[in-house]
This record gives C-alpha cells, structure tokens and sequence, in this order.
C-alpha cells in the first residue's frame, strides 16, 4: 500500500549501494544501544567463557587464555531488528571453528544458546556460527568492546538480526532442540534473517 | 501468531509539545496489548520503497479500536519530520503490531513501580498509568520525569491531575532548562537524590523499575539505581538514539 504523499526523499544514504540494506532498515553512522536491562560492568579478571554441551562443561577459557586464541578479524553490516544498519564494522575475536578446535569438540547437535552474564539468551544453530560465519568479538573498532556494547566479549552473528550477537556473552551451550531465548520467547523470530526481513515469531 | 500490516486511518492529530505530537489512529479492530508495547509503522512509497519504524502505544489498552501513538520530531529523521510535516487526518497508515513483551507493566503484576523517564521516553510509562486509572489500581506507582522545561513534560497536565488524586500514584517532575522556577517541578537532571526520594515514597523496594530514554539517559539512571541498592534482575530498559 502506497502511502499518500511519501516518496521516501530521505532515503539517499545506504539507497547508493542496491542490495546493500536490507527491507525496511535505514543506515545509521550511530552505534544506537539496545538492552534490556542495565549494563552489568564485568572486569576481565572475573571473566570466563565456557563451552557447554547441554549440561555438561566441555571447556572454559579465563580472559588470558582467551586472548591466546588464534584471533580474526572482519568487517561486516550489521542490522538491528529495530531497523537501523551500520555498514563496515570492524570486529577482532576468536571464531567459533577456532574455539571448537582448542577445545577438541566437534559439533553434537545441530543448535546452540549463547548465554550472557545479565541473564540473556539467544539461540542461534551451529550452521550460522561454523565457517567464519561466527566469532567471539574481544574488539571493536581497533579498541576493548565497551561495556554498553557488551564488553569485554560478545557473540557476533553479523547475518542475523544483531539481537542474536549477545552481549555479555559467558557461555555458548550446543542443545539438542532449537531452544528460544530471551527474545525469542517474548514473540520475535526464532532464526532473525534480515534479508528475510524475519523480525517477529511468524515472519 | 504472525504480525500483519493493517491500513489504520488517522483520525486525530494532537500537539503534546513543540517536538511531539500524538497521533489517533481508527484500527481494523481493537487490538489486545500489555503497557509499554509499541507498534511497528511502515510508510511506502509509490516506487515500492519502504521505512519503517516503532513507536511506543500512548493509550491505555481499554477494548476500543483507538490507538494513540505519540512521536517526537526528530529533525533529521525520516519518518518522524513526514508524520509531523504531511500527514492529516483521514490519511491510512500500516501499522502492526504489537510488539515487545519485556518492557511491559500490567496492574495484575502487582508493585510498587518505579517509573523513570526522559523526554519521549515517558510514552509508554504514560501508557502503564493511564492503564493502573483505568482500572482504578491502588498499586503505589512513582514517576520520575525528566523534561527541558515545563513546555516539554508530554502529558503533563495529565500527569499532574493523576498525581492530584492522591491514589498511591506520585509524579516527581524535573525540568533541566527551565527558566524561571515551577511550582512542584525540581531543577536540573534525574540524580540519586531524586531516585532516593521517588523510592521513599514508595515505602518498600520496587517489584519493578522501568527506565526509558535515550541510551546516555538510561545507561545514568540504572546505574545509580543500582548504586541505591536496586538489584539488576528489578530493572528493565527502554533505549533509544545512539
């Protein structure tokens, strides 16, 4: 449905590159902050990541020996469910193959949960975070993550919705079920492909 | 359940402020939701092209099949300057929703409540109030607004005629550049002292706190909130702006 007097004027940032943003999100140079509670502030020292198979505890890595992983780097969109997009940005951290590989773990099931240290949630399947396709991100912009972009590490799925790349990140658990997370539960989509434009449970 | 776009014609357009105005839209039918949910807007245009955007529902969920959505300008913006600039009554909008199902406060949950706002941030805070008057809860609910000045408290005569019934509701305004002194109203920004006050007056720790504004806004409030003693799992956030 056209709505009447819209031509959409302002569209002239992102609209330069065809195909480069997905329907319905607009190009912001901002880095808005979305989180659902307060910004917990973790020191390094206290900080673990620890690989989990449903219950039981494959691996954990303190932040020193985190850091000792083989570290990639990449510069991907990213898209917000709330509609905004940034373009090329730029991310250091361990990938999940590389992170499976210290570990000596080779996938079981088909999906994960990531779980973060204020609680949150998100499901994403192994799929979508093996052949480069997921990181562990310890850096952002060439700096240390800040805390209200979920430092000192966060999850990076940068194909889906950025919901799924979670902040805080502590554990990332493989699970027999595509089991839904925080958002998930509160009526948004289960997989959050932006090209799909899969916002809400149903899309 | 899927979410899909419904034309909804407009069928009021109201100024709150010089920067906010709300929009009365007539929907399909009367649309179920939770306090502080907000629907998702979708212009196009004739070429196909799209913007979407959310807004948070102003009106308290009463089974009619009007809906108010308050937006603020913003001067860069894309969807908000054509609200403000083109949009008249009689006009149909897409809209769909609702949406968000964690910043969400209904009477059966039970209190005290703390609200806090900033700006454009007390629109679904307003939601949840016009919600507890309509169904005439005494559940102790604070508000702590923070607005420029006294032009700018959105609903704020609203606001100050709920805080007069004296129901268990208590609105602590404060205006950040205001000129001259307002009766009622502090001065300067939400600090600890304000938030220690609003939770004096509530008696006993909120169940729930609701913080929403801009990000430096809420980043400011929840950590003094926690610096007050709240703890984390209480507080619930609404951001918006980089």
């Amino acid at each position: 449905m056209a709505t009447r007097g819209f031509s959409g004027r302002g569209r002239a940032t992102g609209a330069e590159q065809p195909g480069r943003l997905p329907p319905g999100q607009f190009l912001t140079a901002d880095f808005p902050v979305l989180s659902a509670g307060p910004t917990p502030h973790i020191a390094r020292e206290d900080w673990r990541f620890t690989l989990q198979v449903g219950p039981r505890q494959i691996k954990s890595w303190s932040w020193g020996d985190f850091i000792r992983l083989p570290i990639t780097k990449t510069m991907p969109d990213i898209h917000c469910v709330t509609k905004w997009s940034k373009f090329d940005t730029s991310w250091e951290g361990v990938s999940i193959q590389d992170l499976l590989a210290d570990a000596a773990l080779e996938p079981s099931t088909e999906f994960t949960l990531a779980h973060s240290y204020d609680g949150y949630s998100t499901n994403v399947p192994v799929q979508d975070l093996l052949s480069g396709r997921g990181m562990i991100a310890i850096a952002y912009d060439g700096k240390p993550i800040a805390a209200e972009h979920g430092g000192p590490a966060r999850l990076l799925v940068p194909h889906l919705y950025f919901w799924k790349s979670a902040k805080w990140v502590k554990a990332l658990q493989f699970t027999e079920r595509d089991e839904a997370g925080f958002w998930e539960l509160r009526g948004y989509h289960m997989y959050g492909d932006p090209w799909q434009e899969q916002r809400y449970s149903g899309d | 359940m899927k979410l899909v776009w419904q034309p909804a014609a407009v069928i009021a357009i109201e100024p709150r402020t010089p920067t906010v105005k709300s929009f009365f839209f007539g929907l399909p039918r009367p649309l179920s939701f939770a306090p502080g949910q907000h629907m998702d807007v979708r212009l196009t245009a004739p070429d196909g092209y799209e913007a979407q955007r959310s807004y948070s529902i102003a009106s308290a969920p009463d089974g009619t099949d009007r809906m108010e959505l308050a937006i603020e300008l913003l001067q860069d913006g894309e969807v908000s300057p054509f609200f403000f600039n083109t949009v008249a009554v009689g006009d149909e909008i897409e809209l769909r929703g609702p949406i968000g199902g964690h910043f969400t406060w209904s009477v059966d949950d039970g209190g005290p409540i703390l609200l806090v706002g900033g700006g454009s941030g007390v629109v679904p805070l307003a939601c949840m109030l016009r919600h507890r008057w309509a169904r005439r809860s005494a559940v102790p609910v604070a508000l702590v607004y923070s607005a420029r000045t006294a032009a700018d408290l959105i609903f704020g005569d609203e606001l100050r005629m709920l805080n007069a019934r004296r129901d268990g509701f208590h609105f602590l305004p404060t205006l950040t550049r205001q000129a001259n002194p307002v009766p009622g109203h502090r001065v300067g920004r939400i600090v600890a002292a304000l938030l220690s006050d609003a939770l004096a007056v509530l008696n006993s720790t909120p169940k729930l706190v609701f913080v929403c504004g801009a990000n430096a806004f809420v980043e400011t409030v929840a950590d003094a909130l926690i610096g007050l003693g709240i703890e984390a799992t209480r507080i619930r956030t609404e951001r918006y702006g980089g």
